[in-house]
């Protein structure tokens, strides 16, 4: 709280300082944002600077270091389990754009009068709100072999012998990792695009369908212009989330029958077998990765802000800050 | 031209259409959940000889969560969860309040450097930090204490922070000027005029840092070892991918058990729930 050199100055005007507005406004901003930056320093940014350092040295948590220029870098990329990795995260990407399309549909429908949209709309939600160790032990449940979906498939008219084992099957086992994935993550894309989808105006379906517009042409020339923003972005973000994908192989299939992802094998690297230093480099160049995406993100989102402004449509909320504000204003404002 | 009744035979079509989706997905999302629940109160030889899913004889055994609970030790799990999440909500409710507070009513060189920096932080994945945190952490001590796992759960969580930001943005500054004008400090502003009123983003805030905290698992599994003291909910489950790796019937009954808290509190506040995610994942 103390600040040193206003202290420097006579005494007797400290106290009146402290007093004035001014003084008042630097002693609140020092000592409320003390707390926040110390722990945004200290577990992010600290944690970053140490990453870049260990990258360079061959060592364990505790005890001795040695420095090993860019070996760990070379080792990323020239290890089989490393980079090489990074390969399942193409099923990764495949499963958000699904994902994505998923949600469009049920936002779409959830969005229009439907008998039951609040259950099916929490049905859909609910799964994000479990605990992923259960996750894992739900789905390592759900595809025993022989157990829930075997049965269920075998009702209609599966033979229960013929199915593969969901789990193991190397073939199958990723694209099974990323539907539990989408399981569990659909329900939130679900209502981000409500909320944005609530921010239409809806004057404009009525207009519509004055004009004799079907349901797929509401969707495709007035909801999807009107949320595209949110909608590319999000595709952007969840690209970036597949390259770091990590928690369906962790839980379910514990990394085993080849669906070690890049985090998976860097996690095991980290705390299990103790090579610190390679798995610095490992963040540090998925890091790399991510920051091109973003990258690539900001300039998308600034190009369709200027393609929105330049052909101006009476719907648009080209800025997804309002939209969030206006869909999260809403249920808000109706409690 | 297609007729009027062509058009409405197309409408029910789709309606019919709309909601054989609706069912079929709302299958696909709960059949997973639900068919814990088929084994979870079948008796051992049950559980043996019976395909899962057929139901089980007697829907009052609840042997199988009492051994859950008594193998998980949940009375501890639930206790430190507890303490934890309390610790963890209070904390981070006042840090974020705060923290908005000063962003969004002083202008100051930096203002917009602290905004960007907490955006910036949540390009690094958890994950990935957590291969030096754990160095920082050994170094400060922090690892195997309650303290320290709550503090690393406090640090910074960007959609607390937005959510309050967000709030500031629509309480007029008039608040404030009137309060000052009547004599009171910023602080007096803070606590006395502006946080009650705050309320709404509290409570929203609230609920999704206290699922959210609830079912951490990757950094308490990695920062409380100790598992006979320290196990949380979240992490009390690992009991059963050792030795009991198979026994599906108390697995499934302590998964259920875990999973009851997060389904009361979603009942309960779901509206809350929805608003938030709407405000955080955009910018998150």
């Amino acid at each position: 709280m103390s600040k040193p050199a206003a202290q420097a100055k006579p005494r007797k005007t400290f106290l009146q300082w402290c007093k004035s507005m001014r003084g008042q406004q630097i002693i609140c901003t020092v000592t409320f944002l003390a707390v926040p930056l110390l722990l945004l320093f200290t577990f992010t940014y600290l944690p970053f600077f140490k990453m870049v350092e260990f990258s360079f040295f061959d060592m364990r948590y505790i005890g001795r270091r040695e420095f090993v220029g860019l070996d760990n870098y070379i080792d990323v990329f020239t290890r089989d389990d490393c980079f090489q990795a990074l390969k399942l995260s193409l099923y990764y990407m495949v499963g958000s754009v699904v994902q994505m399309a998923i949600a469009l549909l049920f936002a779409t429908i959830l969005s229009f009068h439907v008998r039951g949209s609040k259950f099916f709309r929490g049905a859909l939600y609910f799964p994000c709100l479990i605990c992923g160790i259960a996750v894992g032990f739900i789905f390592k449940f759900f595809f025993t072999h022989g157990f829930v979906l075997d049965t269920l498939l075998s009702w209609v008219g599966f033979d229960v012998e013929s199915l593969p084992y969901w789990l193991r099957d190397e073939s199958i086992n990723n694209i099974v990792l990323v539907a539990c994935s989408v399981w569990k993550y659909v329900g939130q894309n679900i209502v981000m695009f409500i909320g944005a989808i609530a921010s239409v105006d809806s004057t404009l379906y009525e207009a519509a369908e004055i004009d004799g517009a079907n349901a797929w042409h509401r969707f495709k020339d007035i909801i999807l212009p009107s949320i595209r923003t949110i909608v590319v972005l999000n595709l952007i973000i969840s690209v970036s989330g597949a390259l770091s994908a990590f928690e369906m192989p962790y839980v379910v299939t514990g990394g085993g029958f080849g669906t070690s992802t890049y985090f998976v094998i860097m996690d095991k690297l980290a705390h299990v077998d103790q090579k610190v230093g390679l798995a610095s480099a490992m963040a540090i160049v998925l890091l790399a990765l991510i920051m091109v995406v973003t990258f690539v993100q900001k300039r998308a989102e600034k190009w369709l802000d200027e393609r929105d402004s330049r052909t101006p449509k009476a719907v648009v909320k080209a800025d997804p800050n309002t939209a969030a504000q206006a869909s999260s204003a809403r249920p808000a404002h109706a409690e | 031209m297609p007729s009027n009744a062509a058009i409405r035979a197309k409408n029910i079509t789709i309606n019919i259409l709309k909601y054989v989706l609706l069912i079929f997905s709302a299958f696909v999302a709960l059949v997973p959940i639900v068919s814990l629940v088929n084994t979870a109160f079948k008796t051992e030889e049950e559980y043996a000889n019976t395909n899962v899913m057929t139901l089980p004889e007697n829907w009052l055994n609840f042997d199988n969560f009492i051994t859950a609970w008594q193998q998980a030790d949940m009375g501890r799990a639930f206790l430190n969860s507890f303490i934890i999440l309390v610790c963890v909500l209070t904390g981070s409710v006042m840090i974020s309040s705060m923290l908005a507070y000063v962003l969004n009513r002083f202008k100051f060189p930096g203002n917009g450097l602290i905004r960007n920096a907490f955006m910036i932080a949540t390009l690094i994945p958890g994950i990935a930090a957590q291969v030096t945190v754990y160095q920082i952490m050994t170094s400060l001590h922090l690892v195997n204490s309650m303290p320290g796992y709550i503090i690393l759960m406090m640090g910074t969580d960007v959609i607390t922070i937005y959510i309050f930001l967000q709030f500031f943005e629509n309480l007029s500054v008039s608040l404030d000027e009137s309060a000052i004008l009547d004599g009171c400090t910023y602080f007096g502003v803070f606590f006395k005029i502006l946080l009650p009123l705050l309320k709404p983003a509290i409570v929203t805030s609230a609920i999704l840092k206290g699922v959210g905290t609830y079912n951490e698992y990757y950094m308490a599994n990695l920062y409380l070892q100790d598992k006979t003291k320290y196990q949380v909910v979240s992490t009390s489950l690992y009991v059963f991918s050792g030795p009991m790796g198979s026994q599906y019937n108390y697995i499934c009954a302590g998964v259920i058990i875990t999973i009851i808290p997060a389904l009361i509190v979603f009942l309960l506040c779901q509206d809350q729930i929805y608003s938030g995610m709407a405000a955080g994942a955009v910018k998150g």
